[in-house]
């Protein structure tokens, strides 16, 4: 379904998102090519019960031999048959920085992906399409890194105790109190893990009594955050905001399941971009429902921030939003900021709470200082405010290189999902066999992708991710294009069928962000 | 119609409650410059007592210059998990050198320490399944069982006739259905030196109630490794126990090793699992590279220099020792563990008065230059909350005359304040 939405008003600008529809034969063959691996693997399985083949697993001690057994039988079915047959495109070591271009180690298996061997080449030079590093800041020289040089040798690696207890440094306060000033908010706290970041401080915010509800695709941390803590979660739609108004409305009017008393407080979570269907979330329709309705928004904007938004602010820059309106804006630093952490933000009641009650504070060691300094000095320059227009250049690289690619796979005639605005571009593969063959045949070519199938997207749904980068110049979007157009056609994947004209090559759309004079 | 009435009549609560401003954890300390050995918390410079830096190794030169030049090759971030691009060659190298030291088949290793046990556990224990937990152990612990929906059964802590008691009665439970029990897995989750009161766990008794009840047992070693056993192996080296016989052990490398992450070492058959299961290694960013090769870097100098086990475990005994008969405060934890607890002998009557009086302790001691700090916990969600404590921690880099210092210091606060 392809449609264009200007929604009254809401929206200050065109949102255009696009889902596919897989086309029927396509279906037919990936259920067929999945019913045919599940036999053969039904067929080795017996025969390696029957000895007849060798066994490669690893297996369980002879004295725990008659303990229950670890794992069921079953369970790895799925692992031994289909994973372990195309496991070569994930896990692959890489030996340098992962900025546009990385080299890479190579492996060879000599016994069907079971063990794998180095040869001790070193594959350079492949341009980079897997990494989360939307703006760039993955270097290992420039300000960044030698600000960190210089923390790390008067600070050390590590901190060796938590933020209650002896391990709140002075870095760590600056760079909360820049991380506000950025996002706009009345203040923040940063965490050593992003995943985290999720599952310690949602069961601090919500318990039993109250409602989740949460979108269809969330990531797995926030899943984890909210069954921890104890609250009730219904799910909507993917992006679909006339389910969500349907649950909330149900909620409310009904109150909880058996003792009809009112709910204590609702809170939505959403994320910024999907990382595996490259959709934005519809921000403007979803404040509007929680002012209706009186509910919290916790919003995750792990690959968003940084990389939507004309000054890299994110998805509520994106929409013209007002930071105010999200109660809580939960981020990442380690896709467009080139470190590890996550953040929440928020005003100073909510900080407050977090510092005193947030499972992280008291029990987890605090963030690494040369990792803080990234983080500051990255934060500086897309603000601006370590003097230079790096910052402000690289997100306007971003958003022309998405711009552009996602046009010209469109005209190639690939199934792409998800917003014309988000840098995380997947490629529709469906078929089992595709996904190993379109891994192993982009490495020969020297282009690194990533390849996901089963359990990470519906059984059917096996995409390639693209994740563009402000440090992709446009030759090598244009050598990846060239590429993929030549494993399009040898693999069959130009499955679209509806073909977009090729406009003439425009280098930049000049009506992507008009400057906002606040 | 009334729908409409009924969604405008309805109130929220306010989505967080107010904290009053003298909550005792909403101050924090600040720490400017290193927490290492002298260290300047709130304008003053103490000798620091608080931070679990057990062999020194925060402001090490050689760990700092190998982390340098990891940033140099690297940068900071890994810019993806495991899976996508996110392995880098000092992973893969931190994993073999730590099966090595163990003398296990495999290693992983996670970015977070409070992760690395939180994602084991549910990885390997689901819904249905059995688990015999202590009841000090740690927080991350407590998480990792939520997250699994096992079946949790707490036993005294120590007490191995208590968990005996309940393996019995789990037996003849499963006597009544033999079949749900041959597909009940059933798993003991001990900690070798437990955080919440510094006692040591009777390992060689575990491992004979392992054989007997057919049990798997993991090994929480975040405060023992480095620091129990000849060569810092942790606690089945101190008791000399096959490391085979322990199906899983988890540590993380923030107190001795002074890196950030996690590990977990274990026979390949079980770590492999881990790979595709442990949450907090699929879907979360890799450990940035320079902290990788800052824990080879401490791991080479543990291997290079295995008598300051030793020396650490001398120093234990010593402040052990000195701090026995300080008046209104008890001793709890081995003679020697690293990491103590000072409790008081009578509470006043509510925690938030002991924990006010512990405060007052704290303070004198840190405007006279030693820095302690009370043990955090959350009171609301431990299951089993321990009494509130002030915690002293030894490194090697403390000195006799310091370590007699705190001692005395600790004297006069306790006679002062509490008297």
């Amino acid at each position: 379904i392809n449609h264009i939405v200007h929604n009254g008003g809401l929206y200050k600008r065109p949102f255009n998102e696009a889902f596919e529809e897989t086309p029927m034969l396509v279906a037919v063959l990936t259920y067929v090519g999945y019913g045919v691996l599940t036999l053969f693997g039904y067929l080795r399985d017996f025969m390696r019960q029957w000895k007849i083949e060798k066994c490669q697993n690893a297996t369980e001690r002879e004295e725990q031999k008659d303990f229950v057994p670890l794992y069921q039988d079953f369970e790895n079915f799925y692992n031994r048959n289909l994973y372990m047959r195309i496991r070569d495109s994930w896990n692959r070591p890489i030996c340098s920085v992962p900025g546009a271009k990385v080299d890479m180690m190579e492996r060879v298996s000599h016994d069907y992906n079971w063990t794998f061997t180095y040869t001790g080449r070193v594959i350079k030079d492949i341009i980079n399409m897997g990494s989360y590093n939307y703006l760039g800041f993955a270097q290992k020289a420039g300000p960044c890194q030698e600000a960190a040089a210089k923390v790390l040798s008067q600070y050390g690696a590590g901190v060796c105790s938590t933020r209650q207890e002896m391990g709140n440094l002075d870095k760590h306060e600056e760079l909360e109190k820049l991380v506000a000033r950025f996002l706009g908010v009345e203040s923040a706290m940063a965490y050593g893990m992003g995943f985290a970041t999720n599952s310690m401080n949602i069961p601090a915010l919500v318990g039993k009594g109250c409602l989740i509800l949460s979108d269809e695709l969330n990531h797995a941390s926030l899943v984890l955050g909210a069954r921890l803590s104890g609250a009730t979660i219904r799910i909507f739609k993917h992006n679909n905001m006339q389910s969500l108004e349907k649950l909330l409305k149900d909620a409310i009017v009904h109150g909880q399941p058996r003792t009809r008393r009112p709910w204590k407080k609702i809170l939505i979570l959403v994320e910024g971009i999907y990382s595996m269907e490259g959709s934005i979330v519809r921000l403007p329709e979803v404040i509007a429902l929680k002012k209706k309705y009186k509910s919290y928004l916790y919003l995750d904007e792990a690959h968003s921030i940084g990389a939507l938004g004309p000054s890299g602010r994110g998805v509520v820059e994106y929409f013209g939003l007002s930071p105010e309106d999200v109660d809580v804006m939960m981020g990442t630093f380690t896709k467009s900021f080139g470190a590890a952490g996550g953040y929440i933000g928020g005003k100073k009641e909510l900080i407050d709470y977090l510092r005193t009650y947030s499972h992280s504070a008291a029990y987890a060691t605090s963030m690494s200082p040369p990792v803080v300094e990234q983080i500051i000095t990255s934060v500086k320059c897309i603000m601006g405010e370590d003097g230079t227009t790096i910052g402000r250049a690289r997100v306007q690289q971003l958003a022309e290189n998405t711009r552009y690619f996602r046009r010209r796979l469109k005209e190639m005639g690939f199934i792409i999902y998800g917003n014309e605005d988000s840098p995380v571009v997947p490629l529709m593969l469906y078929m089992p066999a595709k996904i190993g063959a379109f891994g192993r045949e982009m490495l020969k070519r020297n282009i690194g992708v990533v390849v996901v199938g089963f359990p990470a997207t519906p059984i059917i749904e096996s995409r390639a991710r693209f994740c563009l980068s402000a440090a992709h110049t446009k030759e090598m979007l244009d050598t990846a294009l060239k590429e993929i157009n030549e494993v399009g056609d040898l693999l069959q994947l130009k499955y679209s069928r509806r073909r977009l004209v090729p406009l003439l090559d425009r280098p930049f759309d000049e009506t992507t962000y008009e400057e906002t004079e606040d | 119609q009334e729908k409409e009435e009924l969604i405008e009549e309805w109130q929220p609560e306010p989505l967080v409650p107010p904290v009053p401003k003298d909550h005792p954890a909403l101050n924090y300390n600040i720490v400017s410059g290193p927490p290492t050995h002298k260290i300047t918390v709130n304008g003053k410079e103490c000798i620091n007592f608080a931070s679990f830096n057990f062999l020194g190794l925060l402001n090490n030169e050689k760990v700092k210059s190998a982390a340098q030049a990891s940033l140099k090759k690297y940068g900071v971030g890994t810019c993806g998990p495991r899976g996508f691009y996110g392995t880098f060659d000092v992973h893969l190298e931190l994993e073999e050198r730590l099966a090595k030291f163990m003398r296990t088949e495999e290693a992983i290793i996670y970015s977070y320490g409070f992760a690395t046990i939180a994602s084991a556990i549910p990885a390997y224990s689901k819904r249905g399944d059995i688990v015999f937990v202590d009841e000090a152990a740690c927080f991350a612990i407590q998480k990792g069982l939520q997250a699994s929906r096992s079946n949790i059964k707490l036993f005294k802590h120590n007490d191995m006739a208590d968990l005996e008691r309940l393996l019995k009665e789990q037996e003849t439970e499963d006597q009544k259905n033999p079949r749900k029990a041959r597909v009940t897995r059933r798993f003991i989750v001990v900690e070798g030196l437990y955080m919440n009161t510094g006692d040591i766990c009777p390992l060689p008794e575990l491992i004979k109630l392992k054989y007997k009840y057919k049990v798997r047992i993991f090994l929480e070693e975040s405060l023992s490794f480095g620091v129990l056993g000849e060569h810092g192996r942790g606690i089945t080296e101190h008791f000399g126990i096959n490391i085979d016989d322990i199906d899983l052990i988890s540590a993380n490398m923030e107190n001795s090793l002074a890196s950030i992450g996690g590990f977990c070492c274990g026979r390949s058959f079980i770590i492999d699992h881990q790979r595709l299961s442990g949450q907090g290694y699929c879907f979360s960013a890799s450990l940035p590279p320079l902290l990788a090769a800052a824990a080879i870097e401490a791991l080479n100098i543990m291997e290079d220099n295995p008598d300051i086990f030793q020396t650490l475990r001398a120093k234990c005994e010593r402040i052990h020792k000195a701090l026995q008969g300080i008046s209104g405060l008890k001793v709890v934890g081995e003679s020697f563990s690293p990491a103590l607890h000072l409790q008081l002998e009578e509470s006043c009557g509510s925690r938030e008065n002991d924990v006010k009086l512990l405060k007052r302790v704290v303070d004198y001691c840190m405007n006279s230059g030693i820095a302690l700090t009370q043990a955090r916990y959350l009171e609301k969600e431990e299951k089993c909350l321990p009494p509130p404590s002030i915690r002293v921690v030894i490194t090697v880099e403390q000195t006799e005359q310091e370590l007699d210092k705190a001692a005395s210091l600790l004297k006069e606060a306790a006679q002062s304040v509490l008297n």
